[in-house]
């Protein structure tokens, strides 16, 4: 295929996602599930590639997405929440004084700065989890592949426990959670932040960092005898990684509106690591494509499940609450057991292998055709 | 005036009770080819391995040229398993980690070949040259360092053309035969600019045609390249036909070094080692 | 803090401990053998706790005890078969991947099966019964289960090593090829490893569940994750080191608790890992004692 044909067949693509968008945005009372479902998506999808550069493309087995999307989000909550509106969310035991003044201080920006603040809250999440994955990443990522698992996974448990623990009450607001978080205005707004972020990370797997990471994700030793410093990437791969991790986060509880560090369970994790594996561990791409396709049946298409369903006046049994996630958990394991590659494998979109797919589709008609006469 | 490049002086490398090398001294000078023989379980991989920075030594300090990279003396509950020489003799500890090494120069291939498997054969070349990119994490992710990233693929593709790799440097490495595997083995290593080259049993696996190429290619490399090679290899007809000099292990001991003749006609080595010949052979 | 309520801490946070210690034991066998975490282990342990509820709702304990012994076992070599056997030979990754989907499957499946809400466990009268000893008193589990624990790992350890099993388990924790070229069913034997963590789990889950009252499909994963770290502290694939250390965290998160910081109990033992991990990743008792299985 050609490379003017390519770019015209992208830019037909990119114009239908933005006209998508609009559509959308116009309409969104009206089709208020898929709105939800795509701005949802592209969220998680954010963390999921962000998982994917930290586990398919490092192969650092960190478990640790909950827990850097909590600080992020509670960064970027506490950061935007209108001033009037904290004593409110803070009912129980007020607010920290330092950070009303902080806020009050933000309030007094002239307004084209505060308009920049949504991003500057996700940025400055960002940058908190990422001190925190240095810290924690020094002694955590020397450990192997299952130990690196479950040290991450207790990390996100130590953040969750100490979010909602009563001593941080006037930071975090304890186990209440917190509320009143200015939303998105727009869903291009979501999809051009999710937009950055994935750009940002397919750039870093493309340069030549990006091939050191996945040197030491083939051969650690090899890596190493190529003069690539292990700690020194390992450690760069897992900030950045948890830096995109509570990007994510401070978006979730954006679009959530109110969180608290139930919210950020382990399960979170699972959910994305079911949308990294069916996505295709080693795949941006696959990643993007799966979390819209897990949010939308899990919030949407596969809603059924967990309705009561009659055919006639016969009730079919099984279909109640939680039916749903005992599905999906079924369909986590059968992707592992059976189609470990996933929908992307290892590989990338490109115009190529689709028309390939297609041609073999359509090829074997064809050939059909052919031995008919 | 001979210059040396390596020196390994008293190396005795000990696991728990086993002595893998031990006592083990030599010396490669700049533009020799050195090989390292021995039967199997001799020592050798593992002397190439403290070479490198895998392991380090139980005592002993290496020397690439004239600096230390590596020292140690027993320590822990070493002190007491000791069962090497010259306890005592080394106080400093010094080690250099494997990836700051192949930045001083030495660069190897591995017995069991080590290519990173699913990558490309132009990725897997490519990679090497990543320690030698001066860009930081920001700048090569925004592409502010194209001139460079540039430079490092022609560079890739002059050392696959020079190996004879260009027709293969889209496939993954993984579907190479196993001669081209080893190619690009050394290809990889190659483009970290090293100055000696370790090549740990660079003929393993090869026909007999294979081998008797590699010994021109190995004298091609190291003039095109301006390299010192140090080898361990099994095929002796390879051995004798390539090195200037020759180093010979057995249970981790040294027990003759010299010129191919002087090996050849050394009683010593027929005993442990040419008598028992096919032992290495495949 | 007086003698009594020391003592009373010391017993109580012993009992706990003895609980965690036969979970523990199942990890550490379960890593011996496969070099696998048993995410669903915890998860196993929970289940067993439902069983009890459920059986105890129509039959004497004299009978649900058992039978709550079998369903666990059952559950556990159900796990193996389906979600860790098809896996031998895939990479690591995959196989950690499929653990986890099993651990998620089957809290689905209990959250499904039995809601969310919590559900009372059943009282064993026996069990339950108050004693007095000096100053001290508390109910007949916590002083049953250490000595329980101490029993079954004696037990175990005969198993281990003066029986056929016991010395096929040992050498497929050495080596899995070799063991299976001098004849040793390595399914088998992977399935025993499977059935006796199993059913410690549901001995080590009656009697944490006697204590707490109530069972969620999610009581299973911090006390299978701390289980995890015990068997850790221990040294894995150590199994007096797992009882040490199930001992271990459940005296240190006692006293935390006590102390009044329940919230940094979980913290705690996350923080205990990661110091091992780091300054003696063999664990306690990794080195000298090798009874590796």
């Amino acid at each position: 295929m050609s490379k003017i044909r390519k770019s015209i067949y992208t830019a037909i693509l990119a114009v239908i996602i933005i006209a998508l968008m609009f559509f959308l945005e116009a309409n969104k009372f009206r089709f208020g599930m898929a709105y939800t479902v795509i701005q949802k998506g592209l969220i998680l999808s954010v963390v999921a590639v962000s998982m994917n550069l930290v586990t398919g493309f490092t192969g650092l087995f960190s478990l640790g997405q909950a827990g850097f999307m909590a600080i992020g989000a509670y960064v970027t909550a506490i950061f935007l929440i209108p001033a009037d509106g904290m004593a409110e969310v803070y009912y129980i035991s007020g607010v920290n004084p330092s950070i009303m003044s902080f806020k009050y201080w933000l309030e007094s920006g002239p307004a084209w700065v505060q308009s920049m603040y949504p991003i500057l809250a996700l940025i400055l999440g960002g940058l908190v989890a990422a001190v925190f994955a240095a810290i924690i990443g020094f002694p955590v990522l020397r450990l192997k592949s299952d130990y690196l698992a479950i040290a991450t996974l207790g990390f996100s448990e130590i953040v969750r426990a100490i979010i909602s623990s009563p001593q941080l009450d006037t930071i975090t607001n304890g186990s209440y959670g917190l509320k009143k978080i200015p939303g998105f205005d727009s869903l291009f707004e979501t999809f051009a932040i999710m937009a950055v972020c994935v750009l940002l990370m397919v750039l870093l797997l493309r340069s030549t960092y990006g091939r050191a990471f996945r040197a030491i994700r083939e051969d650690e030793v090899a890596a190493e005898a190529m003069g690539i410093n292990l700690s020194r990437h390992k450690q760069m791969s897992f900030i950045i990684g948890s830096f995109f991790s509570a990007v994510s986060g401070g978006m979730l509880a954006m679009f959530m509106r109110s969180i608290d560090s139930k919210t950020f369970s382990v399960s979170l994790t699972y959910d994305i690591l079911l949308i990294v594996v069916i996505g295709g561990i080693g795949s941006v791409t696959g990643s993007v494509i799966a979390s819209l396709l897990v949010t939308a049946s899990k919030e949407w298409w596969l809603r059924f499940f967990d309705a009561p369903l009659y055919i006639g006046n016969f009730q079919v049994p099984l279909f109640r609450t939680g039916f749903r996630m005992v599905i999906f958990s079924v369909i986590l394991l059968l992707v592992v057991l059976f189609y470990q590659r996933g929908i992307m494998g290892k590989n990338e979109f490109s115009w190529d292998r689709l028309s390939l797919r297609v041609r073999k589709l359509l090829g074997g008609r064809k050939r059909g055709a052919k031995n008919a006469r | 005036m001979l210059d040396n490049i390596l020196t390994m002086k008293d190396i005795t490398m000990q696991f728990g009770g086993v002595v893998a090398v031990d006592n083990l001294s030599l010396e490669v000078n700049r533009g020799e080819i050195v090989s390292l023989i021995g039967p199997n379980g001799a020592g050798k991989t593992t002397a190439f391995n403290v070479i490198t920075g895998v392991y380090a030594p139980t005592n002993g300090a290496v020397y690439f040229k004239g600096n230390m990279i590596t020292s140690n003396f027993p320590k822990g509950s070493m002190k007491k398993l000791y069962a090497g020489q010259n306890r005592g003799v080394y106080t400093t500890t010094m080690r250099k980690t494997p990836d700051q090494i192949t930045k001083l120069g030495v660069a190897r291939t591995f017995q069991n070949i080590r290519l990173f498997k699913e990558l490309s054969t132009f990725e897997n070349v490519l990679i090497a040259k990543h320690m030698r990119s001066k860009a930081n994490v920001f700048s090569a992710t925004l592409g502010l360092n194209y001139k460079e990233e540039r430079q490092m693929r022609e560079e890739t593709m002059k050392l696959l053309d020079i190996l004879g790799l260009v027709e293969v440097k889209d496939e993954v490495a993984n579907s190479l035969p196993y001669g081209q595997q080893r190619h690009l083995e050394i290809a990889r290593a190659l483009a970290t600019n090293p100055e000696l080259l370790l090549l740990d049993e660079p003929a393993a696996g090869m026909n007999p045609q294979e081998t008797d190429e590699l010994t021109s290619f190995i004298y091609d490399i190291r003039k095109k390249f301006n390299l010192t090679i140090f080898m361990i290899e099994h095929h002796m007809d390879l051995v004798m036909d390539i090195s200037d000099r020759i180093y010979v292990l057995d249970f981790g001991k040294l027990i003759a070094s010299g010129t191919p003749a002087e090996i050849q006609s050394n009683q010593r080595v027929i005993e442990a080692y040419l008598g028992v010949q096919d032992d290495g052979e495949e | 803090m007086t003698i009594t309520t020391l003592f009373q801490h010391i017993l109580t946070g012993i009992s706990l401990g003895g609980a965690y210690a036969l979970i523990a034991i199942g990890y550490t066998m379960v890593y011996g053998i496969l070099r696998l975490i048993n995410f669903a282990h915890g998860d196993i342990f929970m289940m067993a706790g439902y069983f009890m509820i459920f059986s105890m709702a129509t039959l004497p304990w004299q009978i649900a005890i058992p039978l709550v012994c079998i369903l666990t076992v059952a559950l556990g070599v159900a796990v193996e078969r389906a979600a860790y056997k098809p896996l031998r030979s895939a990479p690591r990754m995959s196989i950690m991947i499929s653990a986890i989907g099993a651990s998620y499957l089957i809290q689905n499946l209990a959250t499904y099966l039995f809601t969310a809400l919590p559900k009372a466990y059943p009282e064993i009268p026996f069990l339950k019964k108050i004693l007095h000893i000096g100053s001290i008193s508390s109910s007949l589990v916590t002083f049953i289960t250490p000595v329980l624990t101490i029993l079954l790992v004696l037990a175990l350890m005969f198993l281990i090593h003066h029986t056929k099993v016991g010395m096929a388990m040992r050498a497929v924790s050495k080596d899995f090829e070799t063991a299976q070229l001098m004849g040793i069913k390595l399914n088998n034997t992977i399935s025993y490893t499977f059935v006796i963590g199993s059913l410690l789990a549901a001995i080590g889950s009656i009697l944490y569940f006697t204590d707490r009252m109530s069972v969620t499909p999610f009581s299973g994963t911090l006390p299978g994750l701390k289980c995890f770290i015990a068997a850790v502290l221990g040294g894995i694939g150590n199994i007096p080191g797992a009882m040490v250390g199930g001992f271990i965290i459940g005296i240190c998160e006692t006293f935390l608790v006590a102390f009044g910081y329940s919230t940094f109990s979980d913290a705690f033992t996350f923080i205990l890992l990661i110091i091992i991990l780091l300054f003696r990743p063999t664990g306690l008792f990794g080195e000298k004692m090798t009874d590796k299985v």
